[in-house]
């Protein structure tokens, strides 16, 4: 039988809650096929499988959080039967640290630290509180003895109900998230010997290209800059695979392929940074549409497990917001980030001669575990010269 | 048909706003002022606002005049224009 455990959606992800099975026992699955979604601290993720076979048995039911490697469910291999399949035997469902109590209830006092043990509720106060649909167990006691009280009852159903609060969920949920980042980014810089270099690029002929370019391309196939950037961006990894790929266990992988991850910043707050897969393969015009595409999903909260876990690079544009320049913090086990300013028209000398030219500040963080700050210089010359031939990044 | 009025224009310029940037509130919007300095529009979402606006409004708008959408009043006098000319010339 095969195991489908819970994959890593990221650093910043160490459980998941089950929101939903997209198959059920019985149904065939192919790599790729989506097959559950998984709620993150960021968002919701669709959850792919990349084993082909027959889904068997739930192991995980909708609702349940649990760690990353929980076998959330076992299928069948091709071929095999159910009667004849081994089931593996399979550590009990840990359920993760999301179902940490309130650590604030047990200061309430001794009439809230044993809920178990009889409670003394006035009559009146348990007929009123049935009419009001009021929780006894999870009242206080003003009483005598902690006795709960009418008053206790009814001074409870005033204030706004649970129902009411659900709004609540949404700074919860930022709460989440922001915690995500300070792990994944605490760990980064805890871990990771970052080195930083920056280099002012002349974006004239990329600017002159692209507008030619989108001047004869209908409105929804008109490129942004951005796309640019990433394809530079991938294509210099292609030349520089120190740059691409991970650190784990000790020791740095390269990358085969080069999935670049693109920093978005959401609306509510926060940011993720999901994988466009073959960015060094792909034309302008389709990398413009995924780019768009993720944007838009990352925003609805729809995203796949693929595209959270498996960037070899991350590009950031934080330009958008006006800034020069951005140093960025690699995501781990990354060893690159790359980092993009506003176009800013600057002073250029060409042929000797001052010119105001629009430019870029481009900068590349990068693990000095991986590689060291020559090849990151040479890394980001690349860079340079790639937006210097728009055309051929196409 | 006609031209769109103003205030067809208006009223579409805000719903495309609201629409890409949720957070909008449209009351709120100083009608001279950038708009990218009133609300959090990257440049896909700046694209994406101009893709909407052409398709609701019928109206194409090449790259060279995106600056002439700055401000909504600058947006609705553009636009007015351009739906003006179209009709004008289409006729």
């Amino acid at each position: 039988m095969i195991e489908f455990k819970l994959p890593s959606l990221g650093a910043d992800m160490d459980e998941g809650k089950l929101l939903e099975w997209k198959v059920k026992p019985g149904d065939k699955v192919k790599r790729g096929d989506v097959v559950a979604v998984v709620d993150t601290s960021k968002a919701a993720v669709d959850v792919e499988i990349w084993d082909e076979g027959t889904l068997h048995e739930w192991i995980v039911n909708p609702g349940e959080t649990v760690p990353i490697g929980t076998v959330l469910a076992l299928l069948l291999a091709p071929g095999e039967a159910p009667e004849t399949a081994v089931r593996p035997k399979l550590a009990p469902v840990r359920p993760a640290a999301a179902a940490r109590p309130a650590a604030a209830a047990p200061a309430a006092g001794a009439s809230a630290a044993a809920p178990s043990a009889r409670r003394r509720i006035s009559p009146a106060a348990r007929k009123r509180a049935d009419e009001l649909g009021v929780n006894l167990d999870a009242l206080e006691g003003t009483g005598p003895g902690g006795a709960v009280t009418l008053e206790d009852v009814e001074k409870v159903a005033r204030l706004p109900s649970a129902a009411e609060k659900v709004p609540d969920k949404i700074p919860d949920r930022n709460l989440e998230m922001r915690r995500a980042i300070a792990a994944a980014m605490s760990r980064s810089k805890r871990e990771i010997p970052h080195y930083y270099l920056s280099e002012t690029i002349s974006l004239q002929r990329a600017a002159e290209w692209l507008e030619a370019e989108n001047a004869r391309r209908p409105l929804p196939e008109r490129l942004l800059m951005a796309v640019l950037y990433l394809k530079a961006t991938a294509l210099a990894c292609k030349s520089f695979p120190d740059m691409n790929g991970h650190y784990r266990d000790g020791g740095f992988a390269p990358a085969a392929a080069v999935h670049a991850g693109v920093a978005i910043s959401l609306r509510q707050g926060g940011l993720i940074a999901p994988a466009i897969h073959d960015m060094d393969k792909l034309t302008l015009t389709e990398a413009m549409k995924k780019l768009a595409d993720l944007v838009k999903r990352a925003r609805a909260g729809s995203l796949r497990s693929s595209e959270m876990s498996d960037p070899t690079i991350t590009v950031t544009n934080l330009g958008e917001g006006g800034v020069e320049s951005v140093f960025a913090i690699i995501y781990p086990p990354q060893v690159a980030i790359v980092g993009f300013g506003t176009t800013l028209a600057r002073p250029w000398v060409i042929d000797g001669e001052v010119r105001a030219v629009p430019t870029v500040v481009a900068s590349l963080a990068a693990d000095h575990r991986a590689s060291d700050g020559h090849r990151g210089a040479l890394f980001l010359a690349a860079l340079a010269r790639l937006l210097q031939e728009p055309e051929k990044l196409r | 048909m006609s031209a769109l009025t103003r205030e067809q224009i208006r009223g579409a310029i805000l719903d495309t706003l609201c629409a890409i940037a949720p957070e909008t509130d449209p009351a709120g919007i100083a009608p001279g002022a950038p708009l990218r300095e009133q609300i959090d529009l990257d440049s896909m979402d700046f694209l994406n606002v101009i893709i909407r606006l052409h398709e609701t409004l019928g109206i194409d708008i090449p790259e060279s005049d995106y600056a002439r959408l700055a401000t909504l009043d600058s947006a609705v006098d553009y636009l007015a224009r351009r739906s003006e000319a179209g009709y004008a010339g289409g006729a």
